[in-house]
Parts: C-alpha cells; sequence; structure tokens
C-alpha cells in the first residue's frame, strides 16, 4: 500500500489517479497512523512553503521522518522535494526535513517567475527512480523556487541557472517536476516508484 | 531548456465539444474526452476544456465530461466556463481538473482569483481575458465575448497577476477561429506587462502563425482549437516544424 501525504494543501486527484491507472494500492491520507504502516510514502507539495508548517501540527512531520529514517521508499513531489531540504528561503521559519543540504531559492532575475511548462532533463547514470529515462526527456514543471545542485541529483534542469531536477539518496527520492502531468515519461518514473 | 507549450482547446456545449467563428456559428468536432487523448497523443502539451455555455444546468454535465477526460490524460488539464465561486472551483478540481480558467467572474470579483489561489496554489488559477482592439488600445469583454467592461486588457493583466493568478489565458476575439495568425501586439503588450505565462489564443492557422507569436508577440504558450479538430494542422506536424524553425518544443514528446 502507498500512502499519499495529504495535509490540507491543494489538490491530491491527479497523483492519486495517476498510480490508480498503473493499478497500484493507494490511499490518500492525512493520519499519521497511516503513514506508519504503509509500504511507500507519497509526498507530493503544492503552494507555500509556509503551509508545511502543518504537518508539525498533524504529527505527520514525525511520521514522514521516522518512515524516511526506517528504510521506506518515500518520493517527495514538487513542494514534497523542496521539503526534503534543509529549508527555504520563501519561508525561513520553516525546517525541512534537512535530508539533503541547502536551502532551496528564488530564480534569478534574468528569468521570468514562476517555471511553468515542459523541461528537458539532463539524467544522471544509475538512478533507481528515472530507470530507462532518455536523456533529455521533457517534463511538466510549475514552482517559483527550485532545489540547489547537490550530490544527490539524479537529473537536472536549467532555466536561469542549472537546478535539482530530481535527487535520490537510498530509500529517498525526489522529484521538482509532476510526473502525474509529464505523459509516458512520468507514468515510467511513477512506475519505478512502484517497484523499487 | 524550457520549451514552448502547444495548448489544443476544447469548447464545449452540452456535453461535445464545438467550434465556431469569432464565438459563432458552432459546428460539432466531437467527445471531450476522446478528443482530448487524441490531442495529447498526437503531442499537445496541454489540454484546455472550456464550457462555453456554462448554465447552472450544464453543471454536471460539464463535472462528468471532466471526470471522463481526466481519468486517462497525463498532461496538465484546465477547465473554465462558469466558475462563479470558490464552491464551482473545488468542484472542478475533485473532478480532475489541474487548474481553473476564471473569466467573467474574475472581472466582476478579482478577489475571487486570490480566494482560489490561496486554497489550491497559484498554478492551478488561470485567468482567461477575452480583448478586442478599441480606439488603439484593447478592452476586456466578458460573457463569452457578448458584454464589454470599459476596462483595459494590460490593466486587468496585471491586476490579475498581482491577485495570484498563475497565469494569463489572452484570448484576441478579432481573431478568434479565423486563422488569420494572432494579435501579436496585443499578446506582447500584456507578455512584458507580467512576470507570469501568457497562453496566446485567438486566430492560429499556421505554423507561421505559431512562430510569429513566440518569438514578436513574447507568448509562453499558444493555444488552438478549430486548426487541430478539424484536422488543417495536425499537432505533431506543427511542432515538428516549430522544432525546425529553431522554437524550442517538446519535440519529440
Amino acid at each position: 500500500m502507498i500512502a499519499i501525504v495529504d495535509y490540507g494543501a491543494g489538490n491530491l486527484n491527479s497523483v492519486k489517479k495517476a498510480f490508480d491507472y498503473l493499478g497500484a494500492e493507494v490511499v490518500v491520507t492525512d493520519q499519521p497512523e497511516n503513514v506508519a504502516t504503509a509500504d511507500k510514502i507519497v509526498f507530493p507539495g503544492v503552494g507555500h512553503f509556509s503551509s508545511l508548517q502543518a504537518l508539525s501540527r498533524t504529527g505527520l512531520r514525525e511520521a514522514l521522518l521516522q518512515a524516511a529514517g526506517g528504510g521506506k521508499p518515500v518520493l517527495g513531489i514538487c513542494l514534497g522535494m523542496q521539503w526534503l531540504f534543509e529549508g527555504s528561503e520563501e519561508c525561513a521559519e520553516v525546517a525541512g526535513a534537512g535530508i539533503f543540504p541547502g536551502r532551496c531559492r528564488q530564480f534569478p532575475s534574468s528569468v521570468k517567475s514562476p517555471h511553468v511548462g515542459w523541461n528537458s532533463l539532463t539524467v544522471q547514470k544509475g538512478s533507481r527512480l528515472l530507470r530507462g529515462v532518455a536523456q533529455d526527456s521533457f517534463v511538466y514543471y510549475t514552482h517559483s523556487f527550485h532545489a540547489p545542485v547537490v550530490a544527490g541529483m539524479t537529473a537536472a534542469s536549467e532555466y536561469g541557472l542549472q537546478f535539482a531536477g530530481a535527487v535520490e539518496r537510498g530509500n529517498i527520492f525526489g522529484v521538482q517536476f509532476h510526473p502525474e502531468k509529464s505523459g509516458e515519461v512520468g507514468l515510467s518514473i511513477l512506475k519505478n516508484f512502484c517497484e523499487v | 531548456m524550457l520549451t514552448k507549450r502547444i495548448i489544443a482547446c476544447l469548447d464545449m456545449d452540452g456535453g461535445r465539444v464545438v467550434k465556431g467563428v469569432r464565438f459563432k456559428n458552432l459546428r460539432d468536432a466531437g467527445d471531450p474526452a476522446e478528443c482530448a487523448t487524441a490531442h495529447a497523443r498526437n503531442g499537445a502539451d496541454e489540454i484546455v476544456l472550456l464550457d462555453i455555455t456554462a448554465t447552472s444546468g450544464n453543471r454536471r454535465t460539464l463535472l462528468e465530461a471532466v471526470r471522463s477526460t481526466a481519468r486517462s490524460l497525463f498532461v496538465p488539464f484546465t477547465v473554465g466556463g462558469g466558475i462563479r465561486q470558490l464552491e464551482d472551483a473545488a468542484a472542478v478540481f475533485d473532478a480532475g481538473a489541474d487548474k481553473i480558467a476564471i473569466n467573467s467572474a474574475a472581472v466582476r470579483d478579482p478577489a475571487l482569483i486570490g480566494k482560489i489561489a490561496g486554497r489550491f496554489g497559484s498554478q492551478a488559477v488561470v485567468v482567461a481575458i477575452d480583448a478586442r482592439k478599441v480606439d488603439g488600445g484593447f478592452e476586456v469583454f466578458v460573457a463569452g465575448g457578448r458584454l464589454p467592461t470599459g476596462r483595459d486588457a494590460i490593466q486587468w493583466a496585471r491586476e490579475a497577476a498581482a491577485c495570484g493568478a498563475g497565469e494569463i489565458l489572452l484570448t484576441s476575439m478579432d481573431r478568434d477561429g479565423t486563422q488569420s495568425g494572432f494579435d501579436c501586439q496585443l499578446v506582447r503588450e500584456v507578455a512584458e506587462a507580467v512576470s507570469i505565462p501568457v497562453i496566446a489564443s485567438g486566430g492560429a492557422g499556421s505554423a507561421c502563425d505559431f512562430i510569429e507569436v513566440f518569438r514578436e508577440g513574447r507568448a509562453d504558450a499558444a493555444l488552438a482549437a478549430s486548426i487541430f479538430h478539424f484536422g488543417i494542422e495536425d499537432i505533431a506536424q506543427l511542432k515538428h516544424e516549430l522544432h525546425g524553425a529553431g522554437v524550442a518544443v517538446r519535440w519529440p514528446c
């Protein structure tokens, strides 16, 4: 069973629908105990970094950290991937999980923000999540803040600068783009997650 | 590299896709779910479904169409038409839309933009603007292009962005359905006035029109309906031509 974490921000339908389409057993939940008993966890995110404050209030932060620390596969999507870092310029008061080093930052003023649309991926070798994803594949992004280039980066995209499109360390995975909205490429990534 | 998006628009009336010229003379163009998946397969980067009649009696038909279209669509999906309040938007998201487009209701109550963005995120709120050239400027029209508002389109785009809109869907009523090219002046003025993406709409007829609106109009995306429905311009062929002309597009998909 895959738990899709609902912390009260945005619309999780598309993520659930994509897993349904792949035949995976998923449940959308806001209960920490469901996170604790799930085999895998998907943490989608949308909106402002400050909305992540709700995680601490509800006990979901602790449940997510325990699952991640206990070796369960965890996939952070968009804001969910940013949460895997130490924090974000968008809201300094809210701490991320600190699984990857560094903070998320705004795009340089040389480009329009937000970054919306299909951008290409420079894929690193050896990623389990991106297995079979061709070099320069296109994925759909929509975000105003980006995660830094770090050691665990498995794919990069360019928009005014190079930023982390995907990260991976052991059982922890993150994608800044929306695999559930990225056509066949995105579905293949979600399928890989189901199979890790 | 960030690519220019090609968006296929489905105008829906009573559960069927239709297409007219200058918002009139509607012709049947098929089932929304079938049209959407066919366009996505063919390379559409995004699908927009607009309920153009959008009376309250049509709400259930719209939600059913959204649900059946969303089921097997894995590219961004925007739905508009008749969204007057937060609850309408919530129902459309619940049925499977990724973004909603609001037009008349946003002009009437700009705070609605922030209300929907506050709950679903700015990325989910597209403000649609129908504009027509009037005395050297561009005026906003509402109610499916029937009512002039006396408002300047560029000003309104700026205000909508400040209220929390994630994108502007800008339709030139003068060009809609004519296949005589996008209104690059209108698109450029709006694109330079706001930092959020601008989707150009109205007038697509050939690959050259798309090249022009991306280069001269500085559009981030371009939307078309009639040319795709009746096979005049195939999306895959269009992208192939854009790619050949040096426009960055998602190709091959």
